[in-house]
């Protein structure tokens, strides 16, 4: 028995701000201190809150501790585990409260989330079956391998109202009863961890956080559908999670939740992992499957649908990493239970990574039906330096920009699409005025062109078409006529593309085309970018009256582009101007103006 | 993503190709399954996938050239050509990007002077552009090798280069 227990995220996030060394250095402290018997230290996957990375909760008492640097660990371990007083300089200051220590879960990031699918995450050590298990693990298998038939477990998926956490929404249940009912001698189970949009890091921390509820959901949709061999197909950019998955399909292995005859029910299920390479395009359930053969990741035509005909040809059920995390949940807890959260066609919860223009930028799981309002100004706790909001990005390169007035949408699945967005894999991008919407348009397109396949030409040569417009207004060379044609193709790429990347990929300038016109025609127009993002249509120039002569513009200018005597205004060559912005930045009297 | 590509004579090791051998033999009566596993592989042992390379696969997997050499074009994971001592890697992914991770990366392409999915002549870096890492809360960040440098501004590249140059 351990009288403290010392959880340090693992995660990606607190890993790359440097939680590793932070490990080190607390286990180093704790065994001079003579407490390695007394305190255990534990590596667990994310809190959410990865703004304030590294993070670490020492239990019993809660105290959560933030941005800790490895200096402070020999005074976290003095002062709080060795003689009980809790080191209130390194709370999260949000879990003082007039000198009080609050809990987590009154905190303004916390207290409006709801965690189903990452109810695990940060709080087990994910390398570790036994703490799993702890926490009802593998109950819900057993339940299912001993109790139901496996027209029982689709009936209860049906009814919980799940569906796909992938983007596209389509009932879990009934993607499951069509597989069930395809006959074949083999059929296969796989999940899709290939979370390509940038900046979604949903599935990647409940890999790392909790893998073994994904190998449990797995074989309870391999029971449910007759399939017993399963495949993840996971990123292999994200190597915590490749290893901590690897680690807990060997513990289950070991353990015989995975193997022959598993609680001696007769049922067979293994499970192996497939490495993506790098190619957007797979996270498309067709191309997935042809990647796993060992092919280029080309998309097919559907039907036949997986269900029907996928992985080598035989039935297949292919699930998001976050959809299957609520299947053991809803097992256990009921469908009613499931149904009971969310809207009346969106039930449950959805984790959604926060990133952007925002104070807490991390990982947050929220009841469908919470308005973005909430999200952006309660949970993620609002704009930093004064800055005002103008669009949350949602569904990545598949999905568009929610303006300001619409910032009391209730955020489900209908909702989404109704206002030109969708809810995508749960990458939630908020911009804030700096941001520039014809820019950030041309992100997305350059993103598409440079994942596109190359296998339909509506996609190959639109996006790319696309694109080219885009640029030209952005360098203030369009005409008003442009305005049509972007929306003219865009259509004619959603209606013709093969599969879901060249159907969405127009999204991002529809949605930008529909709430902020006035800055497309300001580019073309006016030739201004009025966010002062788009290079080709800024100016620098020196205030006469406030450059006091100090030379510092003209020595970092990389262009040589300023010039002047000591003490006397400079000027700005606009010929020889590359708008690096350099001079801007080193300026000390606020002399240089961008318009 | 590059147009300018340099010509690097092969110069795989005996060692490394018994290592190549091995994993091959591992996965031998696969079929084309067992393709994407083996090339990860082989660039974990030669950094990189020539031609040479592409070729021993090809013919102890039985599998055509051409069909590796396609698979190998299309995941962009796969290099055709060595990556420098130091690789850098700058997020694009959509929240580095609001940050002003491309300002990073153009002040990596001024200072380097190359483009990204090159190296510099003497092999010492090579620069690319990834989407996302995952630590959006340390936007934006670049990645030397497996260092993770967060809430960079582009001043910043200029000591991270000295670091490793002085290396």
């Amino acid at each position: 028995m351990y009288r403290s227990h010392v959880l340090v995220c693992g995660g990606t996030g607190c890993t790359s701000s440097g939680s590793g060394r932070i490990v080190e250095a607390l286990e180093k402290e704790i065994a001079a201190a003579g407490l390695s018997e007394e305190v255990k230290v534990v590596k667990t996957g994310c809190f959410g809150l990865c703004a304030l990375g590294p993070i670490m909760i020492v239990y019993p008492e809660g105290a959560f501790y933030s941005m800790v640097k490895e200096k402070d660990i020999p005074e976290i371990v003095s002062e709080h585990l060795l003689k009980g007083r809790i080191v209130k300089r390194l709370l999260y200051s949000e879990t003082v409260k007039e000198d009080e220590v609050q809990s987590l879960s009154q905190t303004q990031f916390y207290s409006k989330q709801l965690r189903v699918a990452l109810r695990n995450c940060g709080v087990i050590d994910p390398e570790n079956i036994n703490e799993y298990i702890a926490y009802d693990g593998y109950q819900a298998l057993g339940k299912v391998l001993t109790e139901m038939t496996p027209q029982q477990v689709i009936d209860t998926i049906k009814a919980s109202g799940l569906r796909g956490r992938g983007g596209a929404g389509f009932p879990t249940g009934t993607k499951w009863s069509f597989a069930a009912a395809s006959v074949a001698d083999q059929k296969y189970v796989c999940c899709n961890a290939d979370e390509g949009d940038p900046g979604a890091f949903m599935d990647r921390s409940v890999l790392e956080g909790d893998p073994h509820v994904v190998i449990e959901a797995m074989a309870i949709a391999g029971y449910a559908i007759g399939a017993t061999q399963g495949y993840v197909y996971i990123r292999a950019e994200y190597p915590i999670a490749v290893k901590r998955l690897s680690i807990a399909i060997e513990q289950a292995r070991e353990m015989g939740m995975l193997g022959k005859n598993i609680f001696g029910s007769g049922f067979d299920f293994n499970l192996e992992i497939r490495l993506g390479a790098g190619a957007f395009v797979c996270g498309e359930e067709t191309a997935l499957m042809t990647s796993i053969e060992g092919h280029r990741g080309e998309p097919r035509p559907r039907p036949p649908f997986p269900a029907v005909k996928g992985l080598f040809g035989k039935p297949t059920v292919l699930n998001n990493v976050e959809t299957y995390a609520n299947v053991p949940r809803i097992i256990l807890k009921g469908a009613d239970w499931f149904a009971s959260m969310g809207t009346e066609k969106s039930k449950g919860t959805k984790v959604f990574a926060l990133g952007g223009k925002i104070h807490n930028t991390g990982l947050v799981e929220i009841p469908m039906g919470t308005t973005l309002r909430e999200i952006v100004e309660e949970i993620g706790g609002g704009i930093p330096n004064g800055k005002k909001f103008k669009a949350a990005q949602t569904g990545g390169p598949s999905g568009g920009c929610i303006p300001a007035s619409l910032i009391d949408t209730p955020i489900d699945y209908d909702n989404l699409i109704a206002i030109g967005s969708m809810m995508g894999s749960g990458g939630l991008i908020v911009m804030d005025e700096d941001t520039c919407m014809v820019d950030i348009a041309k992100f997305f397109l350059e993103f598409t062109v440079d994942e596109s396949c190359g296998k339909c030409t509506p996609c190959r040569v639109g996006t790319k078409r696309l694109y080219e417009i885009l640029d030209k207004i952005s360098k203030g060379k369009g005409e008003m006529e442009d305005l049509d044609r972007l929306v003219e193709l865009a259509n004619y790429i959603k209606s013709n593309s093969l599969c879901g990347l060249g159907q969405t990929a127009p999204n991002p300038v529809l949605s930008t085309l529909r709430y902020f016109k006035d800055e497309y025609i300001a580019h073309i127009k006016d030739k201004t970018c009025p966010a002062g993002v788009c290079k080709e249509l800024l100016t620098y120039s020196i205030d006469p009256e406030k450059c006091k002569g100090c030379t510092l513009c003209a020595r970092v200018c990389p262009a040589d582009a300023i010039s002047g005597t000591v003490k006397n205004p400079h000027k700005i060559d606009r010929n020889k101007c590359l708008k690096c912005g350099a001079c801007m930045e080193k300026c000390r009297f606020g002399a240089i103006v961008k318009n | 993503m590059s147009q300018k590509k340099t010509v690097v004579p092969f110069s795989g090791t005996p060692q490394q190709e018994q290592q190549l051998q091995q994993i091959i033999q591992a996965h031998q009566g696969q079929g084309t399954s067992a393709l994407m596993p083996v090339l990860q592989q082989a660039q974990d042992v030669y950094g990189y996938l020539p031609l040479e390379v592409q070729k021993m696969i090809a013919v102890g997997l039985d599998i055509p050239l051409e069909e590796i050499y396609g698979v190998v074009t299309f995941y962009s994971q796969f290099s055709l050509y060595p990556k420098g001592e130091y690789k850098i890697s700058v997020c694009l992914g959509t929240a580095c990007y609001v940050k002003g991770s491309g300002d990073v990366f153009d002040r990596l392409v001024q200072k380097l002077g190359i483009q990204g999915g090159e190296c510099t002549p003497d092999g010492k870096f090579s620069l690319e552009a990834c989407r996302c890492i995952g630590a959006c809360g340390l936007a934006p960040v670049l990645t030397v090798n497996d260092e993770v440098y967060g809430r960079l501004v582009p001043e910043d590249v200029d000591s991270i280069l000295e670091k490793y140059s002085a290396q």
